[in-house]
């Protein structure tokens, strides 16, 4: 040994050591075996929406349900082990991935450049696109209709980043929480327009057919991934074939054809 | 192994630092004004009519047994149906306050209750009016007795202000949520925001300490406090 540490100092080091170990508590164990330790214990925990129908909602025995349940509960039963379920907002469900709190996201997950830095993506698994939605009077034609107008958007999700790019410098973009604080600003009338995924609007729409609101024009088409871990390649590639599976025998198209009443189509791989 | 980089949060220090002023903006006005209120309604079930101290105890009660977030989310979501827009920055203001007043109601109720009747009764021999007697002698020295619990009352509705964020008023949560939610860099986005809260709480805890003896309540001689 070429330093010798005197074992008192050993001991505070250890201490401080400790002290830090919240800090790690999230780190993983080990890198790069998601799968195998899915395997071992049996037990996969995936994160899902319970804020977004029909892909993901709280049914009235209080239980998750929607196409991302579904298609969770697919993915267990096809590795053979039992589901975890956790219920996450748009804004909290890549840190849950980042902190391997979950080993799979299934919560209409879309795929950019951002999120491709700090998680991989399986092949696309439902369909899915955002727009931006207001009363029938409010003339909304395009971007360049916004400006001067109040959008209420959740915060981090792939419509905020589409909007904050779109938008003109005057729109006052409102940036909520999770979708149902979106939701509520704007049926209370606390905003002007809008931008939310499809399924949420039309949820909203269908509940308070007053507002008077409508489709005004699109975003982005985005199909829905699945989010894994950087560089869990395992994991990634057996989701993959699951999808891909599941794409051939038509699974696909008939959990898209229960919850959005529309086959699947062609998904990106 | 979770890589901490600092830099991609700092490098948004312009939010940070607005939203750190917004919060301390927000806070101000609703110290100020949920001071006042507390005064004014310590003041009502302290030495007010009947009526009207129960009035106030209603309001007090209210406030003190339910949570802040649903007072805000009453007020910004529930008062539309009734006809009254906010904005997200109004009604966060109005809330702090409302919930301020409350708090700072029992804490300056505590503090005029100790006073020693002697006291008034000198005031009043000396003829002076009630509500002389009340602002020149029974309230700085109850101010002074309680100014401790008053100024963590006002650093708690501060940090609570945190869930005002839910609401889009841009505060310093938000801002660390904001960008959080664009670079994934979500423990060092927390982690610097506390640390800012910190900063926050220790500052506006100094500058009360010092301010109160100076402009709210005089010093006081030792059997006064």
């Amino acid at each position: 040994m070429p330093h010798r540490t005197p074992p008192s100092i050993q001991g505070r080091r250890a201490l401080t050591l400790l002290a830090l170990l919240p800090l790690l508590a999230a780190t993983p164990s080990q890198a790069q075996n998601a799968l195998d330790e899915v395997l071992a214990k049996m037990q996969i925990n995936i994160a899902i929406p319970t804020d977004f129908p029909p892909y993901g909602s709280v049914n009235t025995e209080l239980k998750p349900q929607g196409l991302d349940i579904d298609m969770a509960n697919f993915i267990g039963a096809k590795l053979g082990v039992k589901v975890e379920l956790l219920p996450v907002t748009s804004a909290n469900r890549i840190p849950y991935l980042q902190t391997r709190k979950a080993d799979l996201v299934i919560s209409t997950l879309g795929k950019n450049a951002e999120r491709e830095k700090v998680i991989d993506f399986t092949a696309a698994y439902s369909p899915f696109f955002q727009a931006v939605f207001a009363p029938k009077g409010t003339a909304l034609k395009g971007p360049a209709d916004l400006a001067g107008k109040t959008v209420a958007v959740t915060r981090g999700a792939i419509e905020d980043l589409e909007l904050s790019k779109i938008a003109p410098p005057s729109t006052d973009i409102k940036r909520f929480e999770d979708n149902n604080t979106t939701v509520s600003a704007f049926v209370s009338g606390q905003v002007q327009a809008i931008a939310t995924g499809a399924s949420v609007a039309g949820d909203m729409m269908g509940r308070n057919p007053k507002l008077g609101a409508e489709y005004k024009f699109v975003l982005k088409d985005s199909p829905n991934y699945i989010g894994v871990a950087k560089g869990e390649n395992k994991l990634r590639l057996k989701v993959n074939e699951i999808i891909a599976a599941a794409k051939a025998s038509g699974e696909l198209d008939k959990m898209a054809q229960k919850w959005l009443g529309r086959p699947a189509g062609s998904l990106p791989e | 192994m979770i890589q901490l980089d600092f830099l991609a949060v700092l490098a948004e220090w312009p939010a940070l630092l607005r939203g750190a002023a917004f919060t301390l903006a927000l806070s101000a006005v609703a110290a100020l004004l949920g001071v006042g209120l507390g005064i004014a309604c310590g003041w009502a079930r302290a030495l007010g009519p009947r009526a009207l101290a129960r009035v106030v105890a209603v309001y007090v009660e209210l406030v003190r047994n339910t949570p802040f977030i649903v007072q805000l989310f009453f007020i910004f979501f529930g008062l539309p149906s009734l006809g009254v827009k906010l904005t997200p920055e109004v009604a966060s203001v109005i809330a702090m306050v409302v919930n301020l007043g409350a708090y700072a109601a029992e804490i300056v109720r505590a503090g005029i209750d100790n006073t020693p009747r002697g006291q008034v009764e000198a005031a009043r021999s000396l003829a002076l009016s009630e509500l002389q007697v009340f602002t020149r002698v029974v309230l700085p020295p109850a101010l002074g007795r309680v100014w401790p619990a008053l100024v963590s009352q006002i650093v708690i509705v501060m940090l609570g202000s945190a869930v005002c964020g839910q609401i889009s008023a841009q505060e310093l949560s938000y801002a660390a949520n904001l960008i959080q939610s664009r670079n994934f860099r979500a423990f060092e986005a927390y982690i610097v925001a506390t640390a800012l809260y910190l900063a926050l709480s220790v500052l506006v805890r100094w500058l009360l300490n010092w301010a109160g003896p100076r402009f709210v309540f005089g010093r006081l001689p030792a059997a006064g406090r």
